[in-house]
């Protein structure tokens, strides 16, 4: 249905055009899914934009065709597109946030494409709106149709996303990154859903992501895309079972989980070339493990290696040597002692304010009670959907935000309430690594000052030359070279920026150390990059982590213990075989079925959550899992359950536990 | 035994210092490369270094007309040297000829009468009335008074000719430089095309501004190029001394406006609580009031201090000085809320950041915080509304001039210029010189200062671009 | 609704009083009325007698905040603080040097300030909006470049000059409309197109490079792009989309000099000859009489705290965000 050839785009900078997307070709038939995957900046968004030829200002496609029942896109009209758009093809969007306009109601978004594309208006258009709401899973309807966007949800914001491209009857769907601002579980509902509609309704879907799970999950064929040229196509079953591109089979590996727990990740040195430099030969080939003479001059040509799996590169073998490359990591492991950092029944309630006089007329229970303890040289890891508090509790911890309650003691001394010089020496011993490398360095210190920042406030290291020498030291221990020094933060990768925010933390030789997400802004190579590096760190210095994340594949490959947080509350704890083996609490349970899992021998038994996590401003009474709850009864609408231990170590807080 | 005296008035002290500051600055910047790169982007930008251009001439202007001085009398050896009342600068030293060649009252642009009709004793006639020949122009033609246009057209020719010289001489011995650097740079491997300096902009104003200031200046010994004003002053010496007003309106207002609105916009935005209310009450209370009553009742009162305490000030100019400083100051005091509220609003966006939390987690004190973290991240925004701010208070003064809370009536700047020449419009036929003078240089200031600000804002914020 | 604009006005309250309290200071405190009799009758005729009269006259010959020869209530309410100021609050602006009252005068002059700044202002609005859509429109392209330095131009020329040069050419060359002066009635459309044109033309520079941004800011958004990937016409994508999410910076930037234009343009009213707020003040400022400049700051915080109060209103009715939260 679709047949895209040769097509190539990219962008104006100055007098200079840099090409993203050099020459792809791929084909989609009815009913089928294609995914392109790959890395951020590999040039599958654009693609998707230029199929519509909505690419931004600066955007030019520069050759190929794009036909659409054999019809060139490319050459339509501006007003001939335009009946495209919407009609035949429809596109959803990664932030569904912002891709709603704020001030239109729902209906009225909708509408709109009823009347371009089907000429339909008032009642009749009306029907058919309430008929696509309750298609894409929105509850009452004929509310939700007056209301703007801001009075949903993100996961329904997404569902109207849906409705509105579903509206023309497209023959063809484009998702780009459709669930990647979502949580696991309402990114479970939404790809149930378009699977469902798809099948429904027998479109063609090109689903854009750069998740191996939600591939698996969805796609028929899968495209991989390096550097603007696509590298492999091969049918699901192949992809999976046997990925030929060098670059394939490195992302394969890169990917922690449990079975390769204590194993180094594989990780991909180096970074994808920048736009303006691209090589001559292979443009995978300065990372490439199995490289040749031939791959540095000659690019490689599209080959067919089986049926329906094609291939750009050289290299014939298959994947040998996977698990020779991998190094055995020393762990410390078994019973490391007392706790280094204890955690009581810790809360952070913030005050909502409200009327004449700013009277305080409710809290947002961010962190509600929540207690645990971190032994020395392990890894503690906090899991939750966004909104559960989990952040707030790093920073609390840190005192970053002061706790409404609760004592934090960090090796025996109280951190909650010091004050002023006290506070400051105790802080020595714990730090952070925060999410975003983007907005964890200031733009305007070079990389040796922000290192010596930390030295400089708590009076480490005062000597001029020893403390450069520590700084010297540190970049080293985290992989980046001595010049780095001089350097300023804008010079670096994310992931490079991420070693410089951990070598910052490590500079006052704290015991444990905060990692809030600090891989979820990073791609899977790069991921791997720094997981291992905090493995190997752990390993050296026997510095504790609390890791906060919403990641449950690194939370297998990295974590010993696991508590997982729900509204404020910690509902589960335990070792990390514990909670995701043997998971008693049925939120952890859903979490655990809702993780897109990249590989296709695994059949998920499907534990769907309806809803979304309701307002810590507002918290269900009783249990605050119950509306969500498939084993709910009565009791749990009362009472909040009591902590029940499953084994010494293990913890569920359940009416219901199993 | 000095042939002159200095005298150092306050606000020469206070441009002095402004142009330190800014020397200090440049100095800055070259150490650091985050700024760098963000005004080489400037320097690659056509119009934003086309107006820098123009700007610095004033700038010029500005500072030569800001080293002042009283001359030596002519005393008899021996005794002890008495010195002139009249405080000059060196622009009025450089440009004596305009400041003494003046006529008796209006006369237009090259024009070899006056404008008014005289009884004059003509000999054997008795007495005629009729517009008499001026004192200073054109006196060189005699009695051809009507080889005026073709005497005008040959020093203009001529001075453009040398314009063109010495332009030329500049533009090769820089294109030579640029090709020394370029090989050196291409040695190193470094290729900058993408912000290169917009050379070619600058020739090209410079160029222009000789074409028409060369001939300007030839033609001005002999004639009033822009005319004379009532008093018969030459409109040309005005405008040149309008200038450093106009500059030290606009750059010294912002001396007194930046430390209120960085200091206050970033204590309440940091710190929140009580002291974020005091600033944000204090700073709505000023903004209520309408800007121009403010600074009416401010100035009203101002003149009341002055008028009051006349043994304060020794001379003329420097009462006028420290009535424009005055001014500059209540400018300040009242114009600070705005940058304030938008440095409030970005210091609460960067206390979130996690660079800042970081800090906060070592310990860092909220002063190194403040200095290290958050200033530099603002500075953009300081110096952007810098730039914006001084074409708006420029043309303010013309405004205030107008009204009559300016500057001293008898200190020269564009808005008593306008101010005097305004009347003349209802004469006939119109005395139209000395407003147009006053109008486009005053044009030309603030179209360079504004196209100047776009540059700087485009480079500095990343949003626009 | 109720309470959040209640809450407002209570907000109002103390601002008021802190304008209040700076123009007192700046009044009487800054200088003493001593100071200001002498100013006022001039070096040759200054007498300790002649200032006590004058001061008398005027009632400024009471003491500042506390009158202690008065008892009971009369010791703050007989001070200058009580009788100047605070009564202000009640609409009481005392007379101005030529004996007339504060308050009726302004009662009456605030019409034709009215009468020119209300089309000023909302044709300037229009004009300047549509300009600023179409340079939006044709963003990126050489039209856009040149309008946006011609408005750069504009906005760089003073404001003196619009109106001196307008009233020459279109009055005196073309003698189109009357100089200067205003009209009773329907007769004074003539008077007023003149400075309604003066006073749009000279804005419009400002204020279309600033609608400009507003829209360019808007035309990137993420909306932007789903709305053209439903394929709506680019007009359809400018006026539903763009401009009402546009006009909530716009209305908002712009609502709260509405009360303002009771207060008319000072330039404007003293060159057209317009009997308005403006050149009240103005006047007020040359004669150096006080206690209307005094008033006119007072009016013109006052305005502007309801024009906040409006602002918020507006908020609420364009943006449903706040609206319905």
């Amino acid at each position: 249905m679709l047949q895209v050839d040769d097509l190539r785009l990219g962008f104006v900078a100055g007098k200079k055009n840099l090409i993203a997307v050099d020459g792809i070709s791929f084909a989609i038939a009815r009913g089928e899914t294609l995914a392109l995957l790959g890395e951020s900046g590999c040039g599958k968004s654009a693609t998707a934009l230029a199929l519509l030829r909505l690419l931004p200002g600066a955007g030019r496609i520069f050759g190929g065709q794009v036909s659409l029942d054999g019809e060139n896109l490319l050459q339509l009209s501006e007003a001939k597109m335009r009946q495209v758009r919407g009609g035949r093809m429809a596109m959803i969007f990664q932030e569904p946030a912002t891709s709603l306009n704020p001030v239109l109601t729902v209906g009225r978004q909708i509408g709109e494409v009823l009347e371009q594309h089907l000429k339909l208006s008032g009642a009749a258009a009306r029907e058919r709106m309430l008929a696509l709401l309750r298609q894409v899973g929105i509850a009452d309807p004929e509310r939700r149709l007056d209301e703007y966007p801001f009075q949903l949800s993100g996961g329904m914001k997404q569902r109207v996303m849906i409705a509105i491209a579903l509206a023309g009857e497209p023959q063809l769907l484009i998702a780009d990154e459709p669930t990647t601002a979502l949580d696991v579980t309402v990114q479970a509902q939404i790809l149930d859903l378009l699977a469902q509609l798809q099948a429904e309704r027998g479109m063609g879907m090109l689903l854009i992501t750069h998740d191996l799970g939600v591939v698996a999950r969805m796609a028929q064929r899968i495209g991989v895309m390096y550097a603007g040229e696509l590298v492999e196509v091969a049918s699901r079953e192949d992809f999976f079972s046997r990925p030929r591109h060098p670059y394939t089979q490195a992302l394969f590996a890169a990917l922690p989980d449990a079975a390769h727990r204590g194993q180094k990740l594989l990780t991909i040195p180096g970074l994808v070339p920048s736009l303006a430099a691209m090589p001559a030969g292979c443009r995978f080939a300065d990372r490439c493990a199995q490289v040749m003479a031939q791959c540095r001059t000659q690019s490689p040509a599209w080959r067919e290696v089986a049926p329906g799996h094609q291939l750009r590169c050289h290299w014939s073998g298959s994947a040998g040597g996977e698990s020779a490359l991998r190094h055995q990591l020393s762990e410390i492991n078994g019973d490391a002692g007392k706790p280094c950092l204890e955690v009581s029944d810790l809360k952070v309630h913030f005050p909502i304010r409200k009327g004449v006089l700013q009277r305080t007329v409710g809290h947002v229970f961010a962190v509600d009670g929540i207690s645990m303890a971190i032994l020395p040289g392990r890894t503690l890891a906090l899991v939750g959907e966004s909104g559960c508090g989990k952040t707030t509790v790093g920073k609390a911890l840190l005192q970053l935000v002061a706790p409404t309650a609760g004592s934090v003691r960090l090796g025996g001394g109280e951190l909650v309430g010091l004050k002023g010089k006290r506070l400051r020496t105790v802080r020595r011993h714990l730090q952070m690594i925060f999410q975003d490398p983007f907005a964890s360095l200031n733009p305007r210190l070079r990389v040796g000052e922000i290192i010596a920042e930390g030295m400089a406030a708590l009076r480490l290291q005062t000597e001029a030359g020893a403390r450069h020498s520590a700084i010297v030291a540190l970049l080293k221990q985290v992989g980046l070279a001595e010049e780095a020094i001089e350097r300023y933060p804008h010079e670096f990768s994310g992931g490079q920026r991420q070693r410089i925010a951990i070598a910052r933390a490590l500079a006052v030789q704290p015991e444990v150390l905060i990692c809030d997400e600090p891989t979820s802004a990073l791609d899977v190579s790069v991921q791997a990059q720094i997981l291992n590096l905090l493995k190997a760190l752990q390993a050296e210095l026997g510095v504790a982590y609390l890791f906060i994340t919403h990641n449950f594949a690194v939370v297998e490959y990295l974590a010993h213990d696991v508590a997982v947080m729900y509204l404020g509350r910690i509902v589960e704890r335990g070792r990390a075989e514990e909670v995701l083996r043997r998971a008693q609490h049925p939120y952890t349970q859903a979490l655990l079925s809702a993780v897109p899992t990249p590989r296709i021998d695994v059949i998920s038994q499907a534990v769907r959550l309806a809803g979304e996590t309701p307002s810590p401003a507002n918290p269900p009474t009783g249990c605050h899992f119950h509306p969500r709850c498939p084993r709910a009864q009565a009791i749990c609408r009362e009472n909040y359950p009591p902590a029940q231990a499953i084994s010494s170590t293990h913890a569920v807080n359940c009416h219901f536990p199993g | 035994m000095m042939p002159f005296q200095i005298v150092v008035l306050w606000s020469d002290v206070l441009v002095w210092l402004l142009f330190a500051a800014a020397i200090g600055f440049a100095v800055l910047v070259a150490h650091n490369p985050p700024l760098l790169s963000a005004w080489r982007r400037v320097g690659a930008s056509r119009l934003g270094m086309a107006s820098a251009t123009i700007l610095v001439a004033f700038i010029g202007i500005g500072l030569l007309d800001s080293l002042h001085f009283r001359q030596a009398l002519d005393g008899k050896p021996g005794q002890k040297t008495q010195y002139a009342v009249e405080v000059l600068s060196l622009l009025d030293a450089l440009a004596s000829p305009l400041r003494l060649n003046n006529e008796k009252t209006y006369s237009a642009p090259f024009a070899t009468r006056l404008y008014a009709k005289e009884t004059i004793e003509v000999p054997g006639l008795g007495a005629v009335r009729e517009y008499p020949r001026l004192k200073n122009a054109g006196k060189h033609l005699g009695e051809h008074e009507e080889e005026l246009l073709a005497d005008a057209a040959f020093t203009a020719w001529r001075a453009i000719l040398l314009a063109l010289l010495v332009w030329l001489a500049l533009t090769a011995w820089l294109l030579q430089r640029r090709a020394a650097a370029v090989d050196a740079s291409r040695r190193a491997k470094t290729s900058g095309d993408e912000t290169e300096f917009a050379w070619s902009s600058v020739l090209l104003t410079l160029l222009l501004m000789l074409m028409v200031l060369t001939p300007l200046f030839a033609l001005s010994g002999k004639y009033h190029v822009f005319g004379t004003d009532k008093v018969g002053q030459d409109v040309l010496y005005q405008v040149l001394k309008s200038v450093r007003t106009g500059l030290i309106i606009g750059l010294v207002t912002t001396l007194v406006l930046l430390p209120l609105a960085v200091g206050l916009g970033i204590v309440a935005g940091y710190f929140r609580g009580w002291v974020d209310d005091l600033i944000q009450y204090v700073y709505t209370v000023l903004n209520s009031i309408p800007g121009v009553l403010l600074i009416a009742a401010s100035v009203l009162m101002m003149q009341v201090i002055i008028d009051t305490h006349p043994q304060w000030f020794a001379t003329a100019a420097e009462r006028a000085d420290l009535r424009l400083l005055a001014l500059c100051f209540i400018l300040g005091m009242t114009s600070w809320t705005g940058l304030c509220r938008l440095l409030r609003g970005e210091t609460l966006k960067l206390r979130e950041l996690e660079y800042i939390q970081a800090a906060q987690a070592f310990g860092v004190s909220h002063g190194r915080i403040i200095v290290r973290h958050i200033l530099p991240n603002l500075m953009h925004i300081v110096i952007i509304s810098l730039v914006m701010d001084f074409s708006g208070l420029v043309l303010a003064e013309a405004v205030l001039s107008y009204v009559g809370i300016g500057v001293d009536p008898t200190m020269t700047s564009f808005g008593t210029m306008i101010n005097n020449a305004r009347m003349e419009l209802g004469r006939e036929p119109v005395v139209w010189w000395s407003l147009a003078a006053a109008f486009s240089a005053m044009f030309i200031l603030v179209l360079a200062a504004n196209l100047f600000a776009d540059a700087v804002r485009d480079a500095f914020d990343p949003r626009v671009a | 609704m109720l309470a959040y604009i209640l809450r407002r006005l209570l907000y109002a309250l103390p601002i008021l009083i802190g304008v209040n309290l700076i123009t007192f200071a700046l009044f009487f405190i800054v200088n003493t009325p001593d100071d200001m009799a002498r100013m006022q009758l001039g070096v040759k005729r200054v007498t300790p007698e002649a200032i006590e009269r004058w001061k008398s006259e005027r009632g400024y010959d009471k003491p500042l905040f506390i009158n202690a020869a008065a008892s009971g209530l009369a010791t703050v309410s007989k001070t200058i603080f009580f009788e100047k100021s605070a009564r202000m609050f009640v609409g009481d602006f005392g007379r101005a040097e030529d004996g007339r009252d504060i308050a009726r005068e302004i009662g009456q002059r605030m019409w034709p300030s009215l009468a020119i700044a209300l089309p000023t202002f909302i044709l300037g609005l229009f004009v300047s909006v549509c300009l600023a859509l179409t340079l939006a429109f044709f963003r990126a392209t050489v039209f856009d470049l040149w309008g946006v330095v011609l408005c750069v131009a504009m906005m760089s020329i003073s404001g003196l000059f619009y109106i001196i040069g307008g009233q020459y050419l279109i009055s005196k060359l073309w003698r189109l409309v009357p100089i200067s002066g205003f009209g009773d009635g329907l007769d004074a459309w003539r008077f007023l197109i003149l400075p309604v044109l003066i006073g749009v033309i000279s804005g419009i520079g400002s204020s279309t490079r600033w609608y400009r941004t507003i829209f360019l800011e808007e035309v990137s958004k993420d909306y932007v792009r789903t709305a053209r990937a439903k394929g709506l016409p680019e007009t359809i994508v400018f006026f539903r989309h763009i401009l009402r999410n546009a006009l909530i910076p716009i209305l908002t930037g712009v609502v709260v000099v509405i009360p303002l234009l009771f207060m008319g343009s000072l330039l404007t009213e003293s060159f057209f000859g317009i009997p308005g707020l403006g050149s009240y003040t103005i006047d007020a400022i040359n004669a150096q009489d006080f206690a209307v400049v005094r008033s006119m700051v007072f009016i013109g915080s006052v305005l502007y705290i309801v024009g906040l109060i409006l602002t918020d209103i507006s908020y609420t009715l364009v943006d449903p965000r706040i609206r319905f939260s």
